[in-house]
């Protein structure tokens, strides 16, 4: 298992290297100017001069290069620095995004919390709300429970979440006034009153996107429980008189859990890239709304690295998901 | 009527008396939400309206404009003119005195080191400085003492209220930013995202695209001001979020520049928790006329250049039809409401400099085919387009991605179908029609369409340098890399003689007769520009917010000094 994660590990190499490639030339093709948004009265030689001290003025080899060395080399200097407090790197040589002037990984920590606390969150109850669901939906196969549970996760799934989310705030922001439309991201939680403020603001992004989740998770749950259900084991240990209990939630769930803890973990990596529309609709500003805005700016560093750390943890997460395989299931061996 | 007025001027004055008296902070918080987030605190490295409009809540220049369009002393003592000799006779020197005993937000003393040195910062090489354009024509920038500044010109310039006027234009505080000049600019991210001002407000907590939290300044010049104690300044998300935050939710106190359909504004205001306040500056909705041949036939590097006069627009008897079929009024009521009236002016403000031309007004079907008939446009085939020599009369017209645009193309296409032209349509999304990427076919400078739709509008109250944009020698085109203003391609010595005339006049009367005369030959003289919206602006404040007073000819935040809350 150690040598077969370490060849993953080093096949990852290449990977990304070429992920970020590609991301670095879509992005070099991709129609687009960082001065779009200057106003037009902007004179065009004051735009060349600023083009020239984004150093836009390079050839784009130069430019992957330089970012390649920043990334790989700069950043992680840098962040040993602001652990230890020793100076290695060089404050000038970090990935600076066009649109802050400002080191762009800085701003990404700035915003992780955020969305890991609202998107992480909601990820979390999606979960927690969808194996239960999962199970009792197969076990009832049919029922009046389960005919409910399928409707509201096809709802769920197939209702954008930039439609759902405007109905909550106009039916409780707006008409009954139970919770704020816009999300405030300079509250600090220091007392009950806070945690309160905060639990409030948070309901209506967390309830928008856990129903995203917790509808496509339940499905595979159910979808994995019946197969389980139908299984000869089963058959063998209710023959032997054990309690349904036992049955279902020992040996059904546990078997049954394996395809679904995969799905999970591949979904992780999703929870870092924020939740766009989600985070424009409540005004969450995580790393969701820092693409977006990046994007809409032409803020190249920003982009090609917020993509290429998705990138990285979607790799990372594959790996993750596939040892956790090979842990649950004692049959499946990689060596 | 004269107690009247006295009688109402007092009455006035008792109503304003306990907002005039109330103590520094004494209002609490203060919400402004902008749906575009702000990037940075440094208008010199960002022109973006989000991060200028910010900042100026912070930063101050010497002087600015009120919402009338005329100047006022922020950090200057008085303005500089002819008159008290501020301005020397022959145009070339402007000299500012600074107030005595001004204080950044630190403690430290203004002086005339800093407003020397916001020059430097600005003009260094390196720097790529959004603003350098309001430095233009200055050979120097001196310090006669403490409080003194005095501005050289290379040439006179009759209009010398460029360079630490309005709110593009800040006073920086050298100490802070001794250091950030040139290539270090964007590694001073703790000065960039804070910086130390004289204005009434300080930055507590900057983060980025999202969220600015300010308060008071304790050092502001004006011990009672601003009632506010502390606000925050929240960005993101869209127009029509930021208006609910107001209007309906009541969340928030303050949103910028609420680009919505008139409908939906109006339904947000009847939920009764604030109003929708609207203003007009100089933005202009307009079509320009391609007077170069776009023709994908011809070569690369030749298409939409001077070397080939449009074979159709040439004929101004054409252009001007194409404007006489067009109904700029039903062109307000679907777009814009309250925050757009008809216009044919390419200067339609300040009043001073607003030609009275109103001729364009009424729509002319019937008088505008009598034109094509007459330049010998006619419909020898019977399809109901009119041609001429074998040739259609066809035009492609393209504007940016935008609803209101798309709206615009489909009514203009309509009328100028009903004259017998044929209108092909095009929209190109707003990051590359505005991008100027030189390798783009299509950006607006580039213009290989035969007509093209945008808004534009100038800095300031003087519209010298926009009327200089027609220039002959400003024309794109492959050899300045099609850089350069002039999209039309307008070439008219006459123009150019008046540009250079307007450019050695002083005297304001003169200088708003010449720039009558210029907006003219642009407009009802050659239908080179067809002005359509005179576009306004709209935002919104809720009802317990006062003191709000709309400027569109400087920050809209010019005057949150003066804010409070209504009680």
């Amino acid at each position: 298992m150690l040598t077969y994660s370490i060849r993953r590990l080093l096949i990852a190499i290449p990977t990304l290297l070429f992920i970020s490639l590609v991301i670095f030339l879509i992005l070099e093709m991709a129609p687009g100017d960082p001065l779009a948004d200057q106003p037009l009265t902007v004179p065009p030689e004051v735009r060349e001069k600023m083009r020239a001290a984004l150093g836009l003025d390079q050839p784009a080899w130069v430019r992957y290069l330089l970012w390649l060395k920043q990334f790989f080399w700069t950043e992680p200097l840098h962040l040993v620095d602001s652990l230890l407090g020793t100076g290695f790197a060089d404050p000038a040589g970090r990935i600076v995004s066009w649109q802050f002037r400002a080191p762009a990984m800085d701003i990404i920590w700035q915003r992780l919390p955020q969305t890991l606390q609202v998107v992480g969150l909601a990820y979390l109850v999606g979960v927690i709300i969808a194996v239960p669901i999962g199970i009792i939906s197969a076990y009832r196969q049919y029922s009046w429970f389960d005919n409910i549970g399928t409707f509201v996760s096809m709802v769920g799934f197939s209702v954008p979440t930039f439609f759902t989310g405007v109905v909550l705030i106009i039916v409780f922001a707006v008409n009954l006034h139970w919770f704020p439309s816009i999300y405030d991201t300079t509250l600090k939680v220091t007392d009950w009153e806070s945690f309160l403020k905060q639990a409030r603001q948070m309901v209506m992004p967390v309830t928008v996107l856990a129903l995203f989740n917790a509808s496509q998770i339940s499905r595979f749950m159910r979808a994995s429980m019946l197969d389980n259900l139908q299984q000869d084991y089963v058959r063998t240990a209710r023959a032997k008189g054990m309690g349904e209990k036992v049955v279902v939630l020992r040996h059904v769930l546990r078997n049954s859990l394996i395809p679904v803890v995969t799905v999970i973990a591949l979904g992780i990596p999703t929870i870092f890239g924020g939740a766009i529309i989600t985070e424009q609709v409540f005004k969450v500003n995580g790393l969701g709304q820092l693409l977006i805005t990046a994007i809409y700016a032409n803020d190249l560093p920003m982009v090609q690295t917020l993509t290429f750390i998705f990138a990285a943890l979607t790799v990372l997460f594959n790996l993750i998901a596939d040892v956790l395989y090979g842990v649950l299931d004692p049959r499946i061996r990689y060596d | 009527m004269r107690l009247k007025s006295a009688l109402l001027g007092a009455a006035a004055g008792i109503a304003l008396a306990p907002a005039a008296f109330a103590e520094r902070g004494a209002d609490g918080h203060l919400n402004i939400i902008y749906w575009q987030a702000p990037s940075i605190l440094n208008p010199y490295l960002s022109s973006g309206t989000k991060d200028v409009e910010s900042a100026s809540m912070v930063l101050e220049p010497l002087a600015g404009f009120n919402e009338k369009g005329e100047l006022f002393a922020r950090l200057a003592e008085d303005i500089p003119t002819l008159a008290n000799g501020g301005v020397s006779e022959d145009l070339t020197t402007i000299t500012w005195k600074l107030k005595p005993g001004l204080l950044w937000s630190d403690g430290t003393a203004v002086t005339s080191a800093d407003v020397v040195f916001s020059y430097e910062y600005c003009t260094h090489p390196e720097g790529g400085c959004a603003q350098a354009a309001r430095y233009e024509g200055i050979q120097t920038v001196e310090a006669l003492d403490d409080l003194t500044v005095k501005v050289t010109f290379t040439a006179p310039k009759p209009n010398p209220y460029n360079a630490f006027v309005g709110s593009t234009s800040p006073i920086i505080q050298k100490a802070q930013f001794a250091n950030c000049l040139g290539a270090a600019a964007p590694q001073c991210t703790e000065a960039n995202f804070g910086p130390i001002g004289t204005g009434p407000f300080t930055v507590t907590e900057f983060k980025p695209n999202d969220v600015i939290s300010m308060a008071a300044n304790a050092n502001y010049r004006d011990p009672a001001k601003p009632a506010f104690a502390t606000v925050t300044f929240k960005g993101g998300g869209d127009a029509a979020a930021a208006g609910r935050a107001v209007l309906e939710t009541g969340e928030f106190d303050y949103a910028w520049n609420l680009q919505l359909a008139p409908d939906v504004l109006a339904g947000m205001e009847a939920a009764g928790k604030g109003k929708v306040i609207n203003a007009f500056g100089t933005l202009v909705e307009r079509i320009e006329m391609n007077m170069t041949d776009p023709s994908p036939s011809l070569a690369e590097g030749e298409r939409s250049t001077v070397k080939h006069p449009h074979p159709i627009l040439s004929d101004i008897r054409v252009r001007k039809a194409l404007s006489m079929a067009i109904d700029r009024n039903l062109l307000v009521e679907v777009g814009y409401g309250k925050a757009g009236r008809p216009t044919c002016n390419l200067v339609p403000a300040p009043e001073m400099f607003a030609s009275d031309n109103t001729e364009c007004l009424t729509q002319d079907v019937e008088g505008a085919k009598a034109l094509l008939e007459e330049a010998g446009w006619t419909d020898s085939d019977g399809d109901g387009i009119r041609d001429k020599d074998g040739k259609k009369l066809s035009l492609l017209y393209q504007t940016s991605v935008n609803a209101v645009r798309q709206d615009f193309q489909a009514l203009v296409k309509q009328w100028w179908s009903e004259i017998g032209v044929e209108t092909e349509l095009k929209s190109v999304d707003a990051s590359v029609f505005f991008g100027g990427d030189p390798g783009s076919p299509d950006t607006f400078q580039k213009f290989y369409a035969d007509v093209e739709m945008y808004a534009n509008n100038f800095d300031g109250t003087d519209p010298e340098p926009y009327l200089s944009q027609y220039l002959c020698d400003k024309i794109p085109g492959p050899d300045n890399g099609w850089q350069g203003e002039n999209i039309n391609r307008f070439c008219d010595p006459a123009y150019d003689t008046l540009v250079a005339e307007l450019a050695k006049t002083g005297e304001i009367e003169k200088r708003a007769e010449i720039a009558k005369k210029l907006n003219e030959m642009l407009t009802k003289d050659s239908y080179v520009v067809v002005p359509l919206v005179d576009r306004g602006r709209n935002s919104a404040h809720s009802n317990t917010l006062g003191g709000v007073v709309l400027n569109t000819w400087d920050s809209e935040l010019w005057n949150t000094s003066d804010w409070f809350r209504v009680k």
